[in-house]
Parts: structure tokens; sequence; C-alpha cells
């Protein structure tokens, strides 16, 4: 009798244990990316938009890393973002581009990284010398009115 | 006359506006069955809860074996209750444990005993009320006198020196009838047990009992030995036990008289 | 104002028995078998309508999405929309409405039971508190189920929402499971509906018991109390909802 209610009980506990687990690993980005087996490499940017903690850092549309830890720095005026690299991509020429892109029109921001062709490697704790600021949509649009302004 | 085992003295109880005691003092000795009597909701089954420490007086005190009941630590109450058994009206076995656990359970709870052990002591106490072999049955399988003698056998589990036995003899058919009064007798003599039972089956009480007291609106109104409450001339005895609809206790509900409501009806 | 007075010392009451169940749990590690046999009644008997209620929950969920995505050429969030809802708020709340329904009433139903047939007097009588051996393990069966009961919800509604989304209606599964994990945070929305989880479990079981234990012994009173339990506990778990996601998400 009542090695029938353990069974039940442990297939219970198994069940939503296994449940926890597959909220944590399968429906949410805790599994998908860890610090472990990364390394760091930041990167300044007049103006990051709307990059967030943990957007993501793309190569040619792959996903590579996230970004890490967002700063800002009072003596140049410019922000300082830390991303996490996995290691098995570790094959940046020192030249490589940063920029902020966005995703869709109004899709989330991610940094993209073009590779340039220098022949030493980007190393941990290292810094990307060239990067593009976020796009700012306000400003693109701005801009095109005082150009067309400009051209009558 | 050597000390008795329960002393109640002055004990006053109400319970929200009514009042269930005003003023009981009574003495229970040991080695006895004392009966307590009286009409349906006068509160007997509330003076067993106030012994047992369940409930607390608003006033006066219990003293069982020396100890006031209300004035001990939880610790100590929960000993003294060890040495007190006490038999339901339902009987109040655990629905979900067989016969044999359900006695087994006070053994378990408060003793080391090995599992072998425990096995021949629920047997024997099973025995001491006829029901060795149904052991294995359910609290639901049983009728309601054998759940009543289980509980009996479950209240002397921890051979305790006095069993309340709260109505008894309430809605049993003839035999077990007679199965309870010669099991309660029984046990008292064997076990030189101390019993208080309380009901109003005016027969089979005071077929076993020793002492009687009556007790009615908060008061004790007779009390004694069997013969002399038998004898007794008093008109609230006389009620009681001869079951007259009228007299002390009215038959009608006490207010206006129905001539008054009658003419106020007609105003 | 009588009501008034009534209601603060029913609160004092079931604090004070709180506190007592709570004094009563950890002498209750030493008899853990009381303890598994309640997550069974508690817990797994609550299991079937769970898995059941969690997958047409997470189906309904997705074909309501689906077409309203379709106007904005957005279906591929279809599972990460599904997922956030379930596993920040449908998951502990539904699951704990479930929860109150089946299991917080046979709790409440089972000890006034036992209450009205003279199981708790008896238990004290034999020197065994009822809070300690009855009640306590009850309770904490209920505050371990919830959690895992909410999980199992999510989990399943996950499922159900792929099964119509992905199978039924064309998303692509890659999209499902990568806007999942790329948009819900572990801490921020998991945790979040795990403490949700733990605090209904808490506040449902709480209710529970007390209405059981404070009912009024008859069959009238049990009967009552046991409808108390779920208009009170679902009424707290959703007022308890709000609060704390105004305290997790402001």
């Amino acid at each position: 009798m009542f090695r029938s209610i353990e069974i039940s009980v442990g297939l219970f506990v198994g069940i939503g244990l296994a449940a926890l687990f597959m909220l944590a690993m399968q429906a949410s980005n805790l599994g998908s990316f860890t610090s472990e087996g990364s390394y760091q490499v930041s990167a300044r940017f007049v103006n990051i938009g709307g990059l967030k903690v943990k957007s993501a850092v793309k190569v040619s549309g792959v996903k590579i890393g996230q970004v890490a830890d967002i700063d800002y720095d009072s003596n140049t005026f410019e922000a300082v973002v830390v991303m996490n690299i996995e290691d098995k991509f570790s094959q940046f020429p020192r030249d490589t581009i940063a920029s902020i892109f966005t995703s869709g029109l109004l899709g989330e921001q991610y940094i993209g990284l073009e590779p340039g062709g220098d022949i030493k490697l980007l190393e941990n704790q290292s810094e990307i010398r060239h990067t593009q600021s976020a796009m700012v949509l306000e400003q693109l649009i701005g801009q095109f009115l005082f150009s067309k302004s400009k051209d009558k | 006359m050597t000390q008795a085992l329960i002393q109640i003295r002055n004990l006053h109880f109400s319970r929200g506006r009514s009042k269930i005691f005003d003023g009981i003092d009574m003495d229970i000795h040991a080695g006895r069955i004392t009966a307590v009597m009286g009409p349906s909701g006068t509160g007997k089954t509330t003076l067993l809860k106030l012994i047992g420490g369940q409930l607390k007086p608003d006033a006066g005190e219990i003293m069982v074996d020396g100890l006031n009941v209300h004035q001990l630590k939880r610790a100590d109450l929960y000993k003294l209750r060890q040495k007190m058994g006490m038999l339901f009206q339902s009987g109040a076995l655990l629905t979900d444990l067989s016969v044999f656990e359900n006695i087994a359970y006070p053994l378990r709870e408060h003793t080391n005993l090995s599992d072998s052990l425990i096995r021949s002591m629920v047997l024997i106490k099973l025995q001491a009320v006829g029901l060795s072999s149904a052991h294995h049955l359910m609290p639901s399988e049983l009728s309601g006198g054998m759940a009543r003698r289980v509980a009996l056998a479950r209240a002397m589990a921890l051979d305790p020196m006095m069993i309340m036995y709260d109505e008894p003899f309430t809605g049993q058919d003839p035999i077990s009838l007679g199965v309870l009064v010669k099991l309660i007798r029984d046990t008292n003599n064997a076990l030189k047990l101390t019993s208080i039972v309380v009901s109003h089956d005016v027969d089979e009480t005071l077929s076993i009992a020793d002492d009687v007291k009556i007790i009615s609106q908060g008061k004790v109104v007779a009390a004694g030995t069997k013969e002399e409450i038998k004898h007794s001339d008093s008109p609230w005895v006389r009620q009681f036990i001869d079951g007259q609809a009228d007299g002390p206790v009215p038959f009608h509900y006490p207010g206006d008289t129905i001539e008054q409501q009658l003419l106020q009806d007609i105003r | 104002m009588k009501a008034l007075i009534n209601s603060v010392s029913r609160l004092g009451r079931g604090t004070i028995f709180l506190s007592k169940i709570l004094a009563g749990i950890p002498q209750l590690f030493l008899r853990f078998q009381l303890v598994v046999q309640q997550v069974y009644s508690v817990g797994v008997q609550t299991l079937f309508i769970t898995l059941i209620a969690g997958l047409f929950v997470g189906m309904v969920l997705a074909l309501q999405l689906y077409y309203t995505l379709t106007t904005f050429g957005a279906t591929d969030t279809l599972g990460m929309i599904v997922d956030l809802s379930l596993v920040r708020e449908l998951g502990p709340v539904v699951a704990a409405l479930l929860f109150a329904g089946r299991a917080g009433s046979a709790l409440t139903a089972e000890i006034g039971l036992m209450k009205a047939t003279e199981q708790l007097s008896g238990l004290e009588m034999m020197a065994v508190d009822p809070v300690h051996r009855i009640i306590a393990p009850r309770f904490l069966a209920g505050f371990i189920s919830m959690p895992l009961l909410a999980a199992i919800f999510s989990a399943v509604g996950i499922l159900g929402a792929y099964s119509v989304g992905v199978d039924l209606l064309g998303v692509d599964s890659g999209a499902f499971w990568s806007q999942i994990q790329a948009k819900v945070d572990f801490y921020d929305d998991v945790m979040n509906g795990i403490i949700k989880s733990v605090v209904f479990g808490f506040i449902v079981s709480w209710i529970a018991v007390f209405e059981g234990y404070d009912c009024i012994p008859t069959s009238e009173g049990v009967a009552r109390a046991t409808t108390r339990t779920v208009v009170h506990s679902s009424l707290a778990v959703l007022a308890m909802d709000f609060v704390l996601t105004a305290i997790m998400y402001q």
C-alpha cells in the first residue's frame, strides 16, 4: 500500500523537477549561454541606442555571444560595452568592426561584428577599436528633412 | 476516606453568553465508577473536556492526581493525559488507519517498544474487548458498537489510571449495550481503574455506577452513592430517574404563558 | 462593526495557528513518511487536472495569439509570448486556483470531518498534538506541491502551444524555441514565477488547514468552511498576484 504511494509521489516530484528543468534550460535564456567557455572583449560607442545586457552579439547573422556589461566612461563621454564571446569563435582579427544594428524596423538591437584583415587576433580583455554607433531613428529623420530642405 | 483522585472546586465555565457551569464542586474517588448524569445540553461532555485539559474554565480548579490540570505546563499536561483514557461518543478512531494501527498508535507515539511487542499488546487489548480477529478492518467497516469497543481498547492501550466515557450507551442496540455495560464494569474491576461515565441512560448507568452525580442548569443538584440516589426523595432526582415530563425541569420552555401570547395577538 | 471585529479575530487566530504549524515543521523531518503520504493526497491527486488544464490553456493561447500575431506578421514570436504569459502569470495563478479548488477544499473537508468526528480531540486526549501530527504535514505537503504543479502546468502549456503552433498552424519550430531562449530570462521570468507559486502554495495551504481546523464541527459547518476555503484562497491568490507582480516588474 505505502509503496505505491511512494512510487507515485516519486513520479510526481520527478515530473515537477523535470518541468522546472525544462523551464530553466529549454524555455529560457539560462541554458542558451553561460559565461563559461567564453572570452571578453570590450568596445566603445558614442551611442548605444536600446542595447541591453544580454543583447546578442552576432557575426554574419549568427549569434556568437552576448553583452555582459554596459558602463559609461565619463572621461571620454562614451559608453563601454563588454561582451562575452564563445571560445570556439576566437579567430577574430584585431581590426574587426563592431556596429550596433536593429533587427527589423522596430526589433531589438544587437552588436554585429565585421571581421577585418589584420593578422593579429583579438585576445581576452582586449578592445575593439573600430565601432559604429546605433542609428537613432529621430536623428536619421532629422538629417533626411535637413538635406531635403537644403536641396530646394 | 482517602483523598479523591479528581477534585473539582468552584468550577465556572461559559460558552459565549450561556453559562454552562456555575460553581460546581465534585469529588471522584479512585477505583470507583462515577456516573455523571443530567439532561441533554447540561455540559456533561464539556466537563470531561475540562478534566482532560482541552478546555479552560473561567474560574475554579480541577485537581487530577494532585495536579492542577489548568496550571500545568504543556509537556506536563501531555504526560498527565497519557494516564487518562477517553472514550468519545463517536469512537474518534482515525479513519485512515486500520483497527490494529489505531490501537498501536498511542503505543508507537509514546513508547519505544519493538514491533512484535506492540503487536502482542494490541492483540491482548483487542482480545479484552472481544475483537482480536477484527484487527485488519478499517473503521468504516465497523458497526457503532464495535467502533466503541475498539476505541475502548485504544483508551486502555497505555494502561491509564482512569478512563472517561462520553455517552457510551447512546444509540446502541440492546446487545451491544449489554456488551458495553459488561466491558466497562469488567475493565474497571480488572485493571483497578477509576471510571467516569457521562450519560443520560438511567437504567444502564445505574446498573454499573458506584457513585452518581446529577447536574442540571450549571449546578450539581444531587450527589451520592447509587443507593442514596435511587432512594432520594428530591424532586430533581425523582424527575430525572423516573423520567417524568414535568417537574423542577419544566415541560414548557420558560417565558410568557400561552394565554399571554394569545392575548397579545388579539390586541 | 461586529463583522469587522470577527474578521480581525479570525485573522489573529489564523496567524497564531500558523505559528504553531511552523513550530511543528522541524520535527516533521524525523517522520517524513507523514509528509510523503500527504504529498500524495495533495499533490499527486491534483496532478491530473493540472496536466489537462495546462495542455488546454497552452493550446488556446497559441490559437488566440497566432491570429493576432499574423496581422503583424510576427508569428515567430508565438512561443516567446506563450512562454512568458505561462511562466510569469498563468502557470502560478491558474495552477494555484486549481489547487485551491481540488486540494484546498479536500484538505479543509478532511480536517473539518476529523474535527466533527472528534478525531482531533481524540488525538489530544492520547497526548498527541494534532497540529503537529495532522495539520503540519498537510501544510508542508501543500507548500512543496504547489511550485511543482505550477512548473508542470507551464511546461505542459508550452508543449501544448508547440503542438498547436508548430504542428497545426505551421510556425517554424526553430523560431519557436530560439525566440523563447532569446527573450525569456531565467531570473526575471522563470524565477519570479517560481517565487509566485511558492507564495501561493503557502497561502492556499494555510487557508485550507486553518478553515478546516477552525470550522464549526457539524456537517453544515464543514460544508461552509470548504466553500470559504475555495473563495478566500482564490481571492487571496489573485490579490497577492497583483502585489507580487507590482513588486517584481516595477
